[in-house]
This record gives C-alpha cells, structure tokens and sequence, in this order.
C-alpha cells in the first residue's frame, strides 16, 4: 500500500468518486469527485493531533464493524494510505452545532479547514480497471440466527476484528461480558447457497471459519463446535489446513446449523442436524461466529451504468467469458480486478489482479486497438437525422455529427446489428453482415430445398 | 394439403446464444428437423421485420427468430428490440391475410440445446399442420 502511495508513476485520490466516464478505450474520460474531507492534504504531517484531541466519539462501523468507536475526524484505520484525516461532517461537533474545533486550535499546520469544498477533476486515462470489491450480506435478513439479539453473536468479519491485536480487545476473544468463552460454535454457509438468500457459495468462508476455530481453540482452550455443509478447502494447502484443525480436538457437525436461540441466560444454543449421525443436535455454547455471505457492493447499480458493465445473474460484475476471459468486460478498456467479479480469496484476487493489469499493458503496448469489422456504418445521404439509431445502441456508439447526421464511433460499435433494424430510413448498414447478405442466405437456401 | 409437405422454416439465430445452441444440440447428436434453414446473425436485434417478411416472400413456410434470453443478450439490449418487433409483425401478416402462426419467436441460450431440438420440432410440427404458405396466399 505504501509502495503504491510513494510510487511516482500513481497519484493517489482517497475519499473520492468516479461520477461519470466517457469515450472510448484508449481515450477516456473520466469525471472524479475530490470530496472535501476538511483537510488541507498539503499541510497535514499526519501527527495525529486533532484525533487526539476531538471529544466526538462514534461507534466506527466499516474498519472496526462496529466492535470499536473512532473520532469525528480520524483516519480509517493507523496505517492508512495517505494518513491525512477526515472530518465525518455527519458527525462532527461543528458541523452539527457550530461548536468545538479543537481540532482546528490544536493542529500545529493549520491544517483544518472547515470551509473546504468538493474538487471536480477530469482525468484523461487510455483504461480503466474496477476494483471495488465486495461488501458483507446483512444476516439479520435471516432472523432464525438471531443476529443482533445478543453481543456474543459475531459476523466472521466482527470475529475479526476481537481477534485483531490492533482491535477493541487487544486480540483477546472475550464474550461482550469480558469472559473467555468456554465453548463456541461456528456456523457455515449464513446466507450462502440458501435459496431464501444467495444461492451461490460464497468460496472463502470455510477456510477462514477454519480459521477461526483454529484461533480459538489456539487462545482460549474452549470448546469448538464447527457447524458445516460441505468443506470446501480447495487450495494449495488448504486440505491440509482443515487435516490440521481436525486434529486440534474440533467438533466438526456436518449439517447445517439450522437455528441460534438466545437462552434466557443469554447463552446461545445452536440447533442442527447431524448428518452424519443422522441425529437432530444442539450446542449451547458463549459464542456464535456466523460465516455470512458475500455479495456485490451496494453501489454495483451505480458503477455499472457509469461504466457500461453487465452484471452475472448473481449481481457480480460480468466478465467477457467465463472461462477464457476473467479480467475483460464487454467495453474495450474496461477491466475488472478481484472480487468485484464474484468472491475469491486473497491468493485468487492477487492472481487475477495482476491479469488485470497486464491486460492493461498489454493494451498500451499494441498502441493500437484492433476491432473487429463487424461495426455499422451510416449513409449520410440515406440519413435523415432521426436519431432512432442512437436510442437504440447498447453501447451509445451513435451520435450526431456537425450535420445532424447519425455518426457510428467504430471504436465503440459492437456489431449487434440493432440500429440496423430500427433505422426507418434503411440509413446504417451492418458490415459483413448487411441486408443484401442476409437476403442472399435466404434465398439460396430456399433454392436449394425446393 | 400435399401428403408430403415439408415446411421449409428460415431460422434467424443470434450469434451467442441460439447459434451455440443449435451448435451443441448438433454436437450432443440431438434430433432436430432438417426442415430448418439457419441464418446466423450477430444478435436477435438484427432482425428486421423487412427481413421477416422477405423470408415470406421468398417462400418460408415460417420464420422462427430465436435469441438469448431478456437480459442476457450479449449485447445488453438487442433482444429488448426483437420482443416487441415480432408481436408488431405478426399483426401486420394477419392483416395481408398470412397466418401469424408461422412466425414465432423464442430464447434459446447456448446451453440450452436440448431446448433448440424441442423448439424447433414443435414449430415444424405446427407450420406442417397449417400447409404451404403458397396455397394460404393463393401464388
């Protein structure tokens, strides 16, 4: 991250967003809202002052997922690239109430600067890569796992978190109590290959519950209760992995964990079957790690119709091919890195990352761009100016040129042949796939079954 | 109706999902009926209703537009078009007086091969039932 940061050859823009994108492979542009995080970025040493000092502490939901508070202005997280804050204007004692700034009176830069607005910056780039990753599936849309009705309920990513030596316990795993658990259960496939939530499989969720029960096992001696569908360890020492944990004294119940109940004594029972056995059975247990689901950020509507990308019917971002075609997407110029394709793990994403950036070499080094033939081309003479065709592209290939004409940018025709068929005026043709030939075809088939 | 009457249908296939299928029903050795002339083209969308009605005029005893499924054409929205073309023209052949039965439009993926034989048959079968479209039109 840091190298990232430092590299002279990237500038970094954290805290904004891609509004609008524009053109055509090699020649892009893209609109970035800079928002305004109320600091001046020149000034700020990074010395972690004004974090210090402001007396607004909110619940942090995205680095802590919500097992630990941070300030009103303050970094997402100690090691962040670039370790400038940002005031949390929603937040903030000044921008609610017109009070404090003592962020403002203690930073030795002068660094704060309420008065700071939003940047519009256009950028001309050749492609562009989307990694916007994933985002965690809300396990209260299932409430037979009783998320939310008790503290010693955890997502694996809250579970994280307690476990993180840098996290609200040091890396201690303690109930919400402040005890360690003596027995904890794990639960796989929480709002995976469910068809009353997402009937994909998540991919990474069994190795890092694997995980998990390893830790605690590892920390606090309690007993674990790992309840399982199938074990997916599918990866270089993967297996291996899950051979190891077994033998770690691990209760692993292979049925799915069907129910979490909160006791009247707060203890968490977690009700299955054990398919093994062939027997109904339930734990009662300190601790309940929930595996939820992945799924596609809530903003993937958004970054999809700026960028024109497809999504896969289970609402990741759609790739060229399936198999053949990981990184491309159906634009020219537009790539896709990680897990905003659909769920992998860190070994998958570097791999597929690297795909994508090579792609992107790949695409410079050429310097130029081969499309295929197949595009449509406009009589002008034919053409009246309707604008039907443009309407009708998929891909907004067609505008108007200087005369009112309809223009085809080959760069960006696909060749799907749609603004052919709606032209009233016959104006577009398909190349290699115009009328007369598809009238020919015809013709010479019908000849030749007379 | 001649005893031994053969429909003859045009089949217009898109690219990336009817041609594939037609393609892997013909590699899985699927039968389907040889009464179908294909004409590939790039996407359903491509399908004008002049190309239809050509088809007629050429002598197809019925034309079947077959695409990728809504929204999963391969060119996003080419088949959004197809869906409401095919409707408008089979009103226009009842109104010259042609049976809108011999067209017919329908989503075949590529995976869907087993679906091409059966879509295929069940429309030859149809389009045999109602006889040549020389003697509907009186040529």
């Amino acid at each position: 991250m840091m190298d990232a940061g430092r590299h002279p050859n990237i500038t970094l823009l954290t805290y904004s967003e891609v509004e609008q994108v524009s053109g055509y492979v090699g020649s892009f542009t893209a609109r970035i809202r800079k928002r305004a995080r109320s600091v001046v970025e020149d000034l700020c040493t990074g010395c972690g002052l004004c974090q210090e000092k402001c007396p607004r502490r909110v619940l942090d939901l995205v680095f802590e997922a919500g097992m630990g508070k941070r300030k009103a202005i303050y970094r997402p997280f100690s090691q962040a690239i670039p370790n400038i804050p940002v005031i949390d204007r929603q937040n903030c004692l000044y921008f609610l109430r017109g009070r404090c700034r003592l962020c403002e009176k203690n930073c030795p830069t002068g660094a704060i600067d309420f008065e700071q607005e939003d940047e519009l910056l256009d950028v001309q780039v050749g492609a562009v890569v989307v990694a916007t990753g994933f985002a965690m599936w809300d396990p209260t849309l299932l409430p037979q796992y009783s998320y939310g009705l008790s503290p010693n309920i955890l997502t694996g990513l809250q579970f994280e978190r307690l476990t993180n030596a840098g996290g609200p316990t040091a890396g201690e795993i303690l109930t919400a109590e402040g005890n360690k658990p003596e027995r904890v259960a794990i639960i796989h496939c929480i709002g995976s290959r469910d068809e009353n939530a997402h009937i994909y499989c998540s991919r990474f969720c069994c190795m890092y519950s694997l995980k998990h029960a390893h830790q605690v096992r590892e920390k606090t001696g309690a007993e674990v209760y790992d309840f399982y569908m199938d074990m997916r360890a599918f990866g270089k020492a993967y297996e291996e992995f899950f051979e190891r944990v077994q033998e770690e004294g691990i209760t692993f119940v292979r049925g799915k964990g069907a129910e979490v109940e909160v006791l009247p004594d707060d203890k968490l029972r977690v009700k299955g079957e054990d398919t093994n056995l062939g027997r109904l059975v339930a734990a009662d247990v300190d601790m309940v790690i929930l595996a939820t689901a992945v799924e596609s950020q809530p903003d993937a509507d958004r970054v999809a119709a700026i960028l024109g990308l497809g999504r896969t019917p289970d609402g990741w971002f759609a790739e060229a091919h399936p198999k053949l075609r990981p990184v491309e997407t159906s634009t020219a110029g537009v790539f896709l890195a990680g897990a905003c394709q659909g769920p992998r793990d860190v070994p998958d994403t570097v791999a597929h990352a690297g795909a994508a950036a090579l792609e992107v070499v790949r695409l410079f080094n050429q310097g130029e761009v081969t499309i295929s033939p197949t595009v449509a081309e406009v009589d002008t003479v034919r053409c009246v100016g309707c604008g039907e065709c443009i309407l009708s592209c998929p891909y907004v290939a067609i505008a108007r040129n200087d005369q009112g004409k309809a223009e085809v940018n080959a760069a960006l025709c696909h060749g799907c042949g749609t603004c052919v068929a709606t032209c009233p005026s016959g104006a577009i043709t398909a190349l290699h796939f115009t009328d007369e030939e598809i009238v020919a075809q015809i013709d010479g088939l019908l000849a030749l079954t007379v | 109706m001649s005893e031994c009457f053969e429909p003859r249908i045009v089949a217009f296939l898109c690219n990336w999902c009817s041609y594939a299928g037609a393609d892997n029903a013909g590699i899985a050795r699927m039968q389907s009926p040889a009464n179908v002339l294909p004409i590939r083209v790039m996407c359903s969308g491509r399908v004008s209703p002049e190309m239809i009605l050509r088809a007629f005029r050429s002598g197809a005893d019925g034309v079947l537009v077959l695409g990728c499924h809504i929204g999963e054409c391969h060119y996003i929205s080419g088949n959004h078009r197809t869906i409401k073309r095919v409707p408008l023209v089979r009103n226009l052949l009842s109104y010259v007086g042609i049976n809108p039965e011999r067209l017919r439009l329908d989503w075949v993926s590529s995976a869907e091969a087993p679906k091409f034989a059966k879509v295929t048959q069940e429309f030859v079968d149809a389009v045999r039932a109602l006889g040549p479209i020389a003697e509907e039109v009186g040529v």
